[in-house]
Formats: C-alpha cells, structure tokens, sequence
C-alpha cells in the first residue's frame, strides 16, 4: 500500500529526529551537568567552569533550541509527506 | 504608607483582576468548560502553561535550596525544564491529535479496557491531589506573612479564592487568568532581582551577573561567594559534593514527572493543531526560563548578601549586634521561620557552619559556641527584596507574585481532578448516559470536593510541602508517563501489559515513599531515612525514576508474553502518529 509506505517512512524519519534530539538531551544535562563536569573543570566560566554553567543554565537554553528544532523540523517533515493539517 | 497596606493593595488588585477574567470568560458547554473550545494561541497557551506549571515550589522554594546547597540542587533547574523536551517530542503532538480531552481518556481507548482508564484515573487524583496540598500550603505561609493573619486564616482566605474562578470560570477563566497570573509572577521575580544585580554586579540582566563581577571586590561573583561560605566552614558552592548517582536520578525522576503531570499534560489538549502543540511546549519553556534562569541568580546573590548583612566587616571580622540587625529579621523572627539563639552571650549574631570539623578549631578560637542564626530556606525568596533594602512596592509585588504562582497551580490541578472525575470517572464507568449539564455539575462538585480536601489537608499536612510535591512527581513519573508513550510508540504494548505495568510502578513508588517517610506521611512509622536508604543511595525523591523503569519493563514483558492488541487499536496508534485530520477528532 502506498500510502503505508510513505508513513512509515514518516515515522522512521520522526523516530530517528526524536533519537538525535535526546541524545543531546541527555548529553547537556546529564552529560555535561554532572558526569563529565570533571571533564569541563578546565574551562572556566565566570568564577568557575563550564559544568556549573551547564547544570545552572546552559542545559536549559539547549532544551529550549531542541523544542523549536523539532517543532520546525517535524512541520516541514509533515509537509514532504503530505501529512500536514 | 506603611507596608501591611502596600501587600493589601498588591495582593487585592491583582486578585481583583483574576477574578474579573474568571467572569468575563465564563464557560458555556462542556467542550468549552476543559479545553476553552480549542481556539487558544500558542503563545498565550504557552503562557498559561507557564503560569499552570510553576507553583509555590519553582516561585517561593527553589532558589533558597539553591542558595544554602549551590551546585547540588541544579537537579531542580534541569529536571523542572528538562521535562519539556520529553512532552514536546514525547507525547504533546500526538495526545493532540488524538483528540478526547482528558490523559486517561486516551489511556483508557488505546489500551482499549476500562480497568486501564480507571487505574489511570487513580493514579491522576492520587498525584493531583497531593500536589494541590503542598500549594495549599505554601498559600496559607504566604498569606500568613503578608496580611499578617494567621496561617488558617489565609489558607480559608486563598481557598476560597481558588474556588471561586475554577468553578465557575472553567479551563477558559483559568487560562486567561493564568496569563495574567504568570504576568503577575515573572514581574514579581524579576525586578527585585534586577535590582539586586545591579547593586552587586552592575549587570542588569541577573541571569549574566550570575557569571560576572562582584563589584565591590573586584573577584567574580561565584569566586567571591564561594571563598565566603569556606571562611564560615561551610561547603563551597560551585561544588559537587553529593553522591552522583542519587542526583542523576532524582533529575530524571523530576523530569518524567513533569512530562507525567495531568495538569501540564491537559494543556496540549487546547490549541488548534498537532503543530500548535509542538510550538505550544516550546513557548510554554520560553516563559519558564525566564525564571528559572533567573533563580540561580537569585539563589547565589541573596547568599552573598544575607553572609555580607551578618558580617558587614567582612568574616574575619566580628558578625553584626543582634540589637542592630535589619528590620527585616525581626519581622521574620514574628514568624518563627528565622531564629536567633545566643549561644556565647555575646550579644553578636554567630553565623557558621558549626557541623564542620575543620572549622571547629578557628570557631573556638573566636570563642563561638556554635551557629546562632537558622534561617529556613523557603523565606529566602519572600525575604529577597526585605534583604536587599529595596523599596516597599516592590515587596508587595513579589508577595502578590508567590500568591499567583500558588493559586494559578492549584487551580489547574484541580480543573484536572475534576475532568477526571466527572469525565473519566462517572461519565466513563458509572453512568454513561449523564446529560451534559449534568457532567458539568459533577465536574463543579468534583472541583468543590477537591478543594476542601486540599485545604483540610493543607491545615494539617500529611508532611512538609516538599515531601507531598516529590510524591506527586514520583508517582507521575512512575505510572502515567511510561504508559502515555508506550501506547504512541509501540503497537505491541496491550491491555494487560499497560495495567500490569501502571500499577508495578504507581505501588513500587508509594510503597518506597512511604517507608522513608512513613505510612501515609505518619511520623515515626519509616523503617528507612533518606539519609541511610533502602536501595545503595537511591533516596525515596529519586525513586521516581526506578518505578517508571519498572512500569516500562513489567508493561514489555507481560505484553509479550499475552495476545498481540486488536487490527482496531493498531490502526488508532497509526493514526495518531500522523497529524492530518486532528480537527475532525474534536468531538465525540
């Protein structure tokens, strides 16, 4: 069936921008915030690193640049399936 | 004008104004009265959401943890906005499409049993109610303090508040009141924040003088401060000293649990289109941030200024006379929630991390007999404007800004029990045949009921306001969130998997809370404490997230194990995966 086929490509294509987007996800808080902080220690920011930044604020500023990436990117993946409203 | 006046005149105006909206935007159908007939914008809807979703915990609470612990409380700013992400790529765009207007509505279809819709019912009262309890709470302190009644008399006060616009405002009177609301709190957050910058860093943005130059010293500010709190023995604050661990999966918990919420959940229910509801979450975080990077600064900055008012001479100097300290000390001490003990008998406020051991040796030789101020850390954000010596308007204003951010939640909370009710619960499973007008008398009486629950409960609270919300969040967390996404993204999960799995985590996660912080928060019957958990270091706030790993893995395996669902509900989930055809969906 065709028009099948062309929603389960949408659906891959949804799948694997929604696995891109948590893996940064995780990558800026988790990550960066705490587990690999030790890492960042060299990098100073204001009084201290660049971990600190990230657990205080950066994670939060990069979420927000996820969200807005994923709503314009799903709406255009909408339209080159014709599946848009 | 002396002060008392100036908190009436903020705290009246504004409520004055929620609650002429509330009439203005009276509802007229039930499709009107839970999602205000789906014409919100996605910008106002992401405002109200912002308003909805920041309560007394994000507005009074939260940056006074921020500022006794420093670095190891940012699980707090990354769990509360890390929860976006997870509902707007998650499960927003798709539970829009859907199209029914409540959480286990959708539940209760996909897994195609009532039992899975009733079990999620519970689990959404269960974890609202509690959460309207902790705002309750926080609604009474702050009543109490600015109007200076008593804390029963302020939590009658705010709840009848609380009632009367959702009852007979609806969803619609609550959403434009909540723009008002959030309007109303992020103005009260921020300007005694600005303010408080300018004097200590010259930056205005505070959120950039977090990271800039303590002025009068010429050091960053995060030097400066941590270099401070070490002099009085106590652990720096840019730091990591707590078990790593523990506060990965407490963020988790506290993320899953934003993105299990029924209340913020509802909201994706009210725009137009399934790409409204993406946007939706994303303006919806735009006015959340706003606080919350702003709190950290708040945080770390009243900090500074409450070691700076102790010891004005710097801390290798004698602290302040207690006969001399600011007035507004003393008009906490009234409260009881700021407290001075002389324990030297010098006459002189000894501020000091007394549990060190390293720093004992330098407090006897300055002859103090241990820490003589306690400063509760939830008056850190009421105080703010008082310890910076900002002008009285201004203290009004974050008054008025922390009764918004408890009430605009309540609110939502309890539009969500009362759809659950009336919706899900009697027009659901009791009587299916109920009259619209008669579903909307239920939802009314529902909301009523719910309120004086909440407010019996929150003149005796079952324990303190954070031990309820983190309940709620863990109880979000473990039961509702797994089972929203795995009905989106797998069509093999079925009925008996979704209950199995719901009702593992929602029991595994009450019954771990409970025996650290006792049976139905009664003290004295935990068999654990939080300091010495059950689980490796796994505290009862962080459990969240095992139970919603729990939930996952129990809904997978006896899903397996059982019959694949119907031709009909693979179909529903295909549908739901595409947005073409959201607007047919509206009605049913």
């Amino acid at each position: 069936m065709a028009d099948n086929s062309s929603s389960n490509a949408y659906w891959a294509a949804n799948v694997r921008i929604i696995l891109v987007s948590l893996v940064i996800w995780a990558v800026v808080s988790f990550g960066f915030g705490i587990l690999l902080r030790p890492m960042l220690a060299g990098i100073s920011v204001g009084g201290t690193d660049l971990g600190f930044w990230f657990a205080q604020q950066g994670s939060i500023l990069v979420f927000l640049a996820l969200i807005f990436f994923y709503a314009w990117r799903m709406n255009k993946l909408d339209r080159e399936h014709g599946v848009e409203e | 004008m002396d002060q008392f006046t100036l908190n009436w005149i903020f705290i009246g105006a504004s409520f004055l104004l929620y609650i002429g909206i509330a009439i203005w935007a009276r509802a007229g159908s039930t499709s009107e009265f839970y999602a205000a007939g789906r014409g919100i914008h996605p910008v106002t809807n992401g405002m109200a959401t912002a308003a909805d979703w920041m309560s007394a915990a994000s507005f009074i609470s939260m940056a006074g943890l921020i500022a006794f612990t420093g670095y190891d409380n940012s699980s707090f700013l990354m769990g509360w906005t890390g929860g976006y992400v997870l509902l707007a790529l998650l499960l927003a765009p798709y539970l829009r499409k859907f199209g029914k207007f409540t959480v286990s509505e959708f539940i209760g279809d996909r897994f195609y049993s009532p039992t899975a819709r009733l079990v999620a019912v519970i689990c959404l009262i269960v974890a609202s109610v509690t959460y309207v309890i902790g705002q309750m709470t926080g609604v009474g302190v702050a009543f109490g303090r600015f109007l200076e009644v008593s804390n029963t008399t302020g939590l009658l006060i705010g709840a009848a508040v609380v009632f009367a616009y959702a009852v007979f405002g609806g969803m619609k009177g609550v959403t434009y009141t909540q723009v008002a609301q959030y309007c109303v709190l992020i103005v009260a957050y921020t300007i005694p924040a600005i303010f408080i910058s300018l004097q200590l860093t010259g930056n205005p943005i505070p959120a950039l003088g977090l990271f800039g130059e303590h002025t009068a010293s010429g050091e960053p500010l995060l030097a400066k401060l941590d270099s401070l709190v070490e002099e009085l023995g106590f652990a720096n604050y840019t730091g990591h000293h707590g078990d790593t661990f523990n506060m990965v999966l407490f963020t988790l918990s506290l993320m899953i649990g934003t993105a299990g919420l029924p209340h913020v959940i509802m909201r994706f229910f009210t725009v137009p289109k399934v790409a409204d509801a993406r946007w939706s979450a994303g303006w919806a975080l735009v006015f959340i941030a706003l606080l919350y990077l702003t709190a950290p600064a708040v945080g770390a900055m009243a900090r500074l200024n409450l070691i700076t008012t102790v010891f004005p001479e710097g801390t290798a100097s004698a602290p302040i006379d207690y006969e001399a300290r600011p007035d507004w000390m003393a008009t906490w001490e009234k409260t009881g929630l700021l407290s001075f003990e002389d324990k030297n008998g010098d006459g002189k406020i000894q501020w000091y991390n007394d549990g060190s051991d390293a720093f004992a040796a330098t407090a006897t030789e300055r002859g103090w007999a241990g820490s003589e101020l306690t400063v509760n850390r939830d008056i850190l954000v009421l105080a703010n404007p008082e310890i910076a010596q900002l002008p009285g308007w201004v203290i009004a204003l974050v008054a008025a800004g922390g009764l918004a951010a408890a009430l605009s939640t309540a609110a939502g909370l309890l539009l969500a029990i009362s759809s659950a009710v009336s919706h899900d619960l009697i027009k659901g499973a009791i009587n299916p045949n109920i009259s619209e007008k008669g579903e909307l008398l239920s939802a009314r009486i529902a909301m009523a009921v719910a309120i004086v629950v909440a407010t019996y409960l929150g003149l005796n609270p079952p324990g303190f306001a954070a031990q309820t919300v983190a309940l709620a969040f863990g109880l979000a967390a473990a039961s509702i969130f797994p089972a929203l996404m795995m009905g989106i993204f797998s069509k093999r999960i079925n009925n008996t998997g979704a209950v199995a799995g719901m009702l593992v985590g929602l029991l595994t996660t009450l019954i771990y809370i409970f025996l650290h912080k006792g049976w139905f928060f009664i003290p004295d019957t935990n068999s654990f404490t939080d300091a010495d958990p059950l689980l490796g270091t796994i505290k009862s706030t962080s459990f969240g997230a095992v139970g919603a790993l729990l939930n996952f893995a129990t809904a997978f395996i006896v899903s397996n194990a059982t019959k694949a669902p119907p031709q009909e509900i693979q179909d529903l989930v295909e549908s739901v995966r595409i947005p073409r055809g959201a607007g047919a969906a509206v009605d049913h």
